[in-house]
């Protein structure tokens, strides 16, 4: 049992329609993919042969090592010399790695791409001299009595990405997008097995990220006339295909919808707390924040949450400020988990901050502060630093800090001026 | 030294550098909201709207120019990964 339905498991390709055949490859022994997805179902590389009067297009090819599966599908419902056009939806390598081989096959086809594929195909196929067509939302090209037109749907989940549709056949090819790792050889959704989890798994983790681009993208194909959904993995959707788009509107969109007014920001504030310390300077920065007019403002400890179910929260927030002992140098793992969850969801430009407490040396503020940086939210002032047990002082300090933030989430700081003339002199004088 | 001074209207902060110095520099410091990725004007992260100033900054290479349409950039976007201040007063946002 390699855990992929097997039924009449041929080399022969599959019709989807009198003219569009399933060129692709199965791999069911698959377990994990791109290091960060699990699959208990393998996958399948989903590549498609459009066959027009006057020519046929490869959409998409398959992972490297399964290039023979490809080819062999492929001869099947095309001679090589009848490939005018080859069209990538998406460069990742599990689509593009019988690419080159196709291309010495068939070097009269042309090669169409994303606009925005133009820099990486570069990279991945290390020709310079490689020719190819950019083409962008609206284009289409014609195989005679078939149309292949254009959708450009960026960063579903590449910067890349784009769907493709058959137009006489109201089939969207739809690269990543619709997708799932799902491996069952009957191939499509009213034959296989329940893949449901594993449709849901694969927007969580693969298509969140982007989630306004999941709506312009849906803005774009909720416009078609659908017979099915073809995507680059798992099972073929020909059954109410606009039910798995109605799906993923009802993912991109906000689950509960917050209870605040349109004047109003979310400030979360999260802590972790040893001795108590930490948790005291918490305490004092809520309060302060929360008193800015238009803030709500809310704290949590992290000793006492599931970090991923925070996400959700994260997601729709407008600041986020962190707090965490130093222990061994680091911030302590809560707050690391917490930090890593929020790579499923899109955080950039939003007011970040860090505080703590610590005993000896200190670290953990900084490293929290250069991890947000990283994940692209702004951390506009100073984390906030306090030896062991706060004094009076230091707690007034953390309400200033707190009321800062506050103000700068408001957008309320007044005009401020810094000289750096000296400290980056160094970097530019000759 | 040459000095120039920018502005990130997004946070309402003013900054004295010398002259030469990449935008995106500043505004890691300051905490503006441009935001970057790769810091090579590959990617695109930190496409930023020149407001003042466009004339102050160094001229776009082939590289960023080419990014800058791959990224439906407008007319007063530049990547504050690329653009050095050269002098003067420029202004700038997250685009």
């Amino acid at each position: 049992m390699n855990g992929c339905v097997q039924e009449n498991v041929t080399s022969a390709p599959v019709a989807l329609s009198e003219r569009i055949h399933w060129v692709g490859a199965f791999d069911p022994q698959l377990r994990t993919f791109d290091i960060i997805l699990k699959t208990a179902n393998g996958t399948t590389y989903n590549a498609y042969a459009v066959r027009g009067s006057a020519g046929v297009a490869i959409v998409d090819t398959v992972k490297e090592e399964f290039a023979n599966d490809f080819f062999t599908r492929l001869e099947q419902v095309a001679e090589y010399r009848e490939i005018t056009a080859i069209v990538l939806n998406h460069l990742e390598p599990d689509h593009t790695g019988a690419l080159p081989e196709l291309m010495r096959r068939a070097p009269q086809a042309r090669l169409y791409v994303s606009f925005m594929a133009q820099v990486m195909i570069k990279a991945l196929l290390k020709q310079d001299a490689l020719e190819y067509i950019a083409v962008n939302t609206g284009d289409s090209i014609s195989l005679g009595d078939r149309t292949l037109s254009f959708l450009h749907t960026p960063y579903l989940h590449w910067p890349d990405t784009q769907c493709t549709y058959v137009e006489e056949e109201q089939a969207l090819l739809s690269g990543d997008v619709f997708g799932c790792h799902f491996c069952d050889t009957r191939l499509f959704n009213d034959r296989v097995g329940d893949f449901r989890f594993s449709f849901e798994y694969y927007y969580a983790h693969i298509m969140r990220p982007f989630r306004k681009q999941v709506i312009d993208a849906l803005q774009l194909i909720e416009k078609l006339d659908l017979s099915m959904i073809a995507p680059a993995h798992g099972p073929i959707l020909r059954d109410q295909p606009q039910n798995y788009v109605a799906r993923y509107r009802e993912l991109a969109s906000p689950r509960l919808k917050r209870d605040v007014a349109a004047n109003e920001k979310t400030l979360l504030i999260f802590y972790i707390s040893a001795y108590g310390n930490t948790a005291r300077m918490a305490a004092a920065i809520y309060e302060a924040a929360h008193q800015v007019s238009g803030v709500r403002a809310s704290l949590y400890d992290l000793a006492g949450g599931d970090t991923e179910s925070f996400a959700d929260m994260l997601e729709e927030a407008d600041g986020l400020i962190l707090g965490s002992p130093t222990i061994n140098g680091d911030a302590v793992k809560p707050v690391w988990d917490l930090l890593s969850s929020l790579a499923v969801i899109n955080v950039t430009g939003k007011l970040g901050a860090a505080f703590g407490s610590f005993g000896w040396s200190g670290e953990a503020v900084r490293l929290i502060e250069d991890r947000l940086r990283g994940l692209k939210l702004r951390v506009p002032m100073q984390g906030l630093r306090v030896k062991l047990i706060p004094t009076p002082e230091e707690i007034e300090s953390c309400r200033e800090f707190g009321r800062s933030l506050g103000e700068e989430l408001m957008g309320n700081q007044s005009a401020r001026t810094f000289d750096f003339t000296e400290e980056l002199k160094s970097s530019y004088s000759t | 030294m040459a000095k120039a001074t920018v502005t990130f209207e997004d946070i309402n902060v003013t900054v004295t550098v010398p002259a030469g110095t990449r935008i995106i520099e500043i505004s890691e410091k300051v905490g503006a909201g441009i935001t970057f990725g790769c810091r090579e004007g590959d990617c695109g992260t930190c496409l930023m709207k020149v407001t003042e100033g466009w004339n102050n900054l160094s001229e776009p290479s082939v590289l960023e120019d080419k990014i800058l349409r791959e990224n439906f950039a407008g007319k007063h976007n530049r990547l504050a990964c690329q653009a050095q201040v050269l002098g003067g007063e420029v202004k700038v946002r997250p685009a």
